[in-house]
């Protein structure tokens, strides 16, 4: 390995680092704006200036200059000194000196480091430059005239999140930062504009004015609005959630975070479901705990075991699925589901058979890829984005069956629905069996029709006829909207010998008694049964329900979540349930004593050993399985023909509205905005 | 018979425009003469002829043309063909040679690109035409469709190397003068000059090998190869050869465009050429030599100095375009520099912080000190920032607006003091003392 001095001293380097990256290796910290480790290198802020031997005896942009053999680096000489310190002097010249009612201070990059460059007073004795203020997404608050412009966010836009939506116009001291004619920024990456922003020029709209950062309990959590299971940091300031930000995991969601995961918090205060309810005489009442256990307790006791049912929801814990699981097998029930959404997915004795086999890191391999009826917009923007890395590297050729969607990638429509994929298009075939790294991602809407079985089936062929799981590469990617699904379908949260799936227990006069246990995505309103609501939020499920046990959001309890690629992540409770909430496991215990079959389990703790002990794959956090897992494909599906292929219509996605797809997301208002915002957007103009 | 260089020996025959520039024109000029007995000597033949005779490139930097050409890979790559492109984005306040070529001898400048483009293997060149040279643009794309009827460029030409030459005119911005801000545009995209490295010879036009000359540097080469390279170095002094077209303006009695041997006396020059400065040579206070970019000189040193490379650099300015500013004791320096800043305020392009913040703040403190409405240490301060400005920034821009004010100060630093003085005696006392007395 080459070799370079930075301040003397010799440090190693891999070819094609840049000057920058040397010296962090060797411990130096350089000071930078524009530059992102994740982004294309701009070099326009002119802060990382270094001296460089050999070189010209001018002081040199670090991020952009490729570091070489024998070079040796400075980077506290005087000359750097003085160079750094007349960049922050102009950076400062033109910025306001409104820190202490700028939401960015105390986490900001131009405040941090003018403490060590800035000077003591200014110099500057001219008026200072103004810029007006832009309306660009009810995500982002734009102060402009503190922007500093070193183009991150244009960068951002349209690398990451694959939208020219952002640019800099006008040139000199007139640049600035616009969106293209004053249009609303669309992307669902949004919110990472306001986090990669190095100054208080973009902040986050929701939450203006509303804490400073030094106030706040921070939380680490997992983000459990889609299936890709992001990690998080909840701010709470009391017993409020202030804030949801995205920490670092290279394997999940780099440092990015949709907008639904970030913004969803004021949906954690409103329609909260704070206390319990019953309906009597056709209305919903309040009531007490007793009251409402009673009731429970008396319908599940007077009927017959194989007439009751649970439904698991999209946003639950595993360890409060493992509760209702245990509670119903307890009671000698077979009717047990966590597919609300009627997926085939699920019962093989292997996990590959329902995971995310490539990984989400794994998918950058892939250099051909098949979605079936995946909507990554919707279903999993982050994965969107990675796909959209290997596009732009023209490393990756995407086809796509399924309804025709937005991408942010270059993607070969081929087609509709199951007929389009039992005649695979001849070029793309050429391609899948030529590929050294094929995947095929098939999303839930595909999954989850009543052909479902028969779907699966196709592309368990399909991946054995091009060979698409290997012994080195399984690029059977099975992708899940729903955070709860994973851990569902590894704990056997599916019908027992004899039980009923979601789809049949749904049906009028299937069961006497059905839980919906967090389940809103499911239309319940056809069943005659006495229905049970253990759920955070009034939505759907809670509508139509007989009795309401209040239960707490997921960042109100700790939790195990189990992502789509088979990953085991812990979430730490940041704030206490609402009102006489309780605990999702606390109140199926409770339940169970009331039946008489208590379960064996009086803390969480014991709850979460249990499930560790019973199914150890949960036991494994943060560990992702390898590539080469045991799959026999010839387990997945059904050949049997349920619908003609050609009598069905083409995939579409579950989600019809990316920010209105669960209770806690409609239930906030910025979720609101937003999805009228996409809709106006989608709108043809008079003239088209 | 005035300067030095004889009628015999000029480039540009017709830079006057008293002749036909069309093709036939050009041809009984001596262009298009023997060009296919030039290509068939062989790239190496030429490039070792350009270097010989150490002509140095004409847009301002002064870097040897031979040298830029053979930093060009020497195979071309399967997908990454090589691209010849020419700066005609003449926009450097004070110079107006290239348009002169372009519109009174376009064929000596087609006949360049078409050798040069031979030399570097490349089977397209771009001529980047500034926005508002109209009527240039219009004749030049004449002359190429002469040139293409007549089979001298394009598919199958006489020439026998295939070379399409297109014209893409510019939208009127400075910066885009930079060369790879040039390239920028070129593409269609915003008109910001790129970092550096990778150098556009290794990753250039659509990230290919790219070379970009200068109008002027590409239509001397054919007739450097005709009458050979020995006979361009041997004018000027060694390691400044050849001829250059001058432009000289502002007070003298006759400005003009002149083509003329490089190290020639400026004196000479003005006086020879020019009719002389306004009011005579005591009357001169100052020169800007180079373009609006380079530091001026004053009088005591215009008698020395030589119009080339070393030795204007030697007084701490430059030859830039040869763009001559003459100034005489009438003008007001200050205002004149105040007015330059305002030029490169204005046509920053904004994309790093040293230029965008400090051509601003470089101009608004110029425009006081004209007025003379500033404190005496203010110009420390300014020169702080013009030193903070040099040097630190992703062009060469920052430098073009901060070496006039320094050469201001470094000349007539006492002028200025004395009109902060003389206003700040004028108003009786100075704004801070009568406030007490309110």
């Amino acid at each position: 390995m080459p070799v370079a001095k930075v301040n003397g001293v010799e440090v190693e380097f891999e070819p094609g680092m840049t000057v920058l990256q040397v010296a962090e290796r060797a411990g130096e910290e350089i000071p930078r704006f524009c530059y992102h480790e994740r982004l294309s290198i701009a070099g326009n802020c002119r802060m990382c200036l270094v001296e460089v031997k050999p070189g010209p005896p001018k002081p040199q942009a670090s991020c952009a200059l490729p570091a070489a053999d024998g070079q040796e680096i400075f980077t506290k000489t005087p000359m750097v000194e003085k160079a750094r310190k007349g960049v922050m002097e102009f950076l400062l010249i033109n910025h306001p000196l409104d820190c202490p009612i700028c939401d960015q201070g105390g986490e900001c990059d131009l405040q941090d480091q003018a403490m060590y460059y800035g000077r003591d007073e200014s110099r500057y004795l001219e008026n200072k430059r103004a810029v007006e203020e832009k309306a660009i997404s009810p995500t982002i608050k734009t102060y402009m005239t503190r922007c500093i412009q070193c183009t991150r966010c244009v960068r951002f836009v349209t690398e990451i999140a694959g939208e020219s939506e952002i640019g800099l116009i006008s040139r000199g001291e007139d640049a600035e930062i616009i969106t293209y004619v004053e249009d609303a920024v669309t992307s669902e990456l949004s919110g990472n504009l306001s986090d990669i922003c190095p100054v208080g020029a973009l902040t986050h709209r929701p939450w203006q004015f509303h804490y400073r950062p030094w106030e706040l309990k921070k939380t680490f959590s997992v983000d459990v609005m889609d299936g890709m299971g992001s990690s998080i940091r909840v701010d709470s300031r009391g017993a409020e959630v202030m804030r949801i930000l995205p920490r670092v995991h290279e394997g999940v969601n780099e440092e990015w975070l949709g907008d639904k995961s970030r913004y969803i918090v004021d949906g954690l205060n409103r329609q909260r479901l704070d206390r319990p309810y019953v309906r009597r005489s056709g209305k919903l009442t309040p009531a007490s705990w007793d009251e409402a256990l009673d009731a429970v307790a008396a319908k599940l006791s007077a009927s017959s075991p194989d007439r009751v049912g649970v439904i698991a929801g999209d946003l639950q814990d595993a360890e409060s699925m493992k509760a209702a699981l245990d509670l119903f097998r307890a009671l000698g029930s077979a009717n047990t589901d966590c597919r609300q959404d009627g997926s085939a997915l699920g019962g093989g004795a292997e996990r590959a058979g329902w995971l995310f086999n490539s990984t989400i890191a794994g998918i950058e391999q892939a250099d051909v890829v098949l979605l079936v009826g995946a909507d990554l917009k919707r279903e999993a923007p982050l994965l969107g984005a990675r796909l959209r890395k290997g596009w732009l590297a023209n490393h990756v050729t995407v086809g796509a069956v399924g309804r025709a969607v937005e991408t942010t990638f270059g993607v070969k429509q081929l087609g509709g629905g199951l007929q389009s994929l039992l005649k695979l298009d001849k070029d793309f075939v050429r391609l899948m069996e030529g590929a050294k790294a094929p995947a095929i991602i098939v999303g839930p809407g595909a999954l989850s029709r009543e052909d479902g079985p028969q779907v699966l089936r196709a592309v368990a062929d399909m991946a054995k006829a091009y060979n698409v799981v290997r012994p080195d590469w399984n690029g059977l990617n099975f992708l899940h909207n729903a955070a709860s699904r994973v851990a569902g379908l590894d704990m056997g949260f599916l019908p027992g010998a004899g039980g009923l799936s979601a789809r049949e227990m749904l049906k009028p006069g299937a069961l006497d008694v059905l839980m919906l246990l967090g389940a809103d995505e499911c239309d319940a309103s056809a069943s005659s049964a006495f229905k049970v609501y253990v759920g955070s939020h009034g939505d759907r499920g809670a509508h139509g329900a007989d009795v309401i046990l209040p239960a707490a959001a997921w960042v109100e309890k700790p939790g195990l979540y189990v992502n789509m690629e088979g990953r085991v992540q812990m979430g730490e409770r940041a704030v206490f349930p609402k009102g006489e909430a309780k605990e999702d496991w606390a109140i199926l215990r409770a339940l169970s004593e009331r039946l008489g079959k208590t379960l064996p389990y009086d803390s969480h703790d014991q709850l979460r050993a249990l499930l560790m002990a019973e199914h150890p794959s949960f036991g494994r956090i943060d560990y992702v399985p390898e590539a080469a897992q045991p799959l026999d494909l010839s387990s997945l599906g059904d050949r049997k023909l349920v619908q003609k292929a050609e009598d069905t219509g083409a995939f579409a996605s579950p989600i019809t509205d990316y920010y209105l797809s669960n209770p806690i997301a409609r239930a906030s208002v910025i979720m609101a905005e937003l999805s009228a915002l996409r809709v106006k957007a989608q709108a043809p103009m008079a003239a088209e | 018979m005035v300067g030095i260089l004889q009628d015999k020996d000029r480039i540009f025959t017709n830079l006057y425009g008293l002749h036909d520039w069309g093709l036939e024109g050009a041809k009984k000029r001596g262009c298009w003469n023997a060009t296919a007995d030039m290509i068939a000597m062989g790239r190496d033949w030429v490039i070792d002829n350009v270097k010989n005779s150490g002509l140095r490139g004409r847009g301002g930097a002064g870097f040897s043309t031979g040298l830029k050409w053979s930093f060009m890979p020497k195979e071309v790559r399967e997908g990454r063909p090589h691209y010849l492109v020419v700066n005609a984005d003449e926009s450097e306040p004070g110079t107006c040679k290239d348009r002169e070529i372009m519109r009174h001898d376009p064929h000596l400048l087609i006949e360049g690109c078409l050798i040069a483009s031979f030399a570097m293997q490349a089977h397209a060149c771009y001529i980047y035409i500034r926005g508002e040279y109209v009527r240039e643009r219009e004749i030049l794309e004449a002359a190429i469709k002469q040139a293409y009827e007549a089979r001298l460029v394009g598919k199958n030409n006489v020439h026998g190397w295939d070379f399409d030459i297109y014209v893409h005119h510019g939208a009127g911005a400075y910066i885009c003068g930079e060369e790879t801000a040039l390239l920028e545009s070129l593409e269609g995209k915003k008109g910001q000059p790129r970092l550096k490295p990778p150098f556009p010879a290794g990753a250039g036009l659509y990230g290919c090998p790219t070379t970009v000359n200068n109008v002027e540097s590409i239509a001397v080469v054919g007739t450097i190869l005709r009458r050979g390279a020995d006979w361009f170095a041997g004018f000027g002094r060694p390691n400044n050869t050849g001829t250059k077209l001058m432009c000289v303006s502002g007070h003298v009695n006759k400005p003009c465009n002149v083509e003329e041997a490089m190290s020639i006396p400026l004196k000479q020059l003005l006086e020879e050429h020019c009719g002389g400065v306004t009011g005579g040579w005591g009357n001169l206070k100052a020169v800007i030599p180079g373009g609006s970019s380079v530091a001026l000189i004053p009088a005591e040193q215009c008698e020395t100095a030589l119009m080339d490379f070393d030795s204007l650099r030697d007084l701490k300015s430059g030859l830039g375009t040869a763009a001559v500013i003459v100034m005489d004791q009438s003008t007001d320096l200050v205002r004149a520099i105040a007015r330059i800043s305002y030029f490169y305020k204005h046509e920053s392009c904004g994309q790093c912080t040293p230029c965008r913040e400090g051509t601003g703040w470089m101009w608004r403190v110029m425009e006081r000190m004209a007025a003379g409405e500033a404190e005496p240490g203010e110009i420390d301060l300014l020169l702080d920032v013009a030193g903070q400005v040099e040097g630190h920034t992703i062009c060469a821009l920052g430098d073009a607006a901060a070496w006039p004010i320094q050469g201001l100060f470094r000349h007539f630093r006492p002028e200025v003091e004395e009109r902060i003085n003389t206003y700040r005696a004028r108003k009786g006392s100075f704004a801070g003392h009568a406030i007490a007395a309110e």
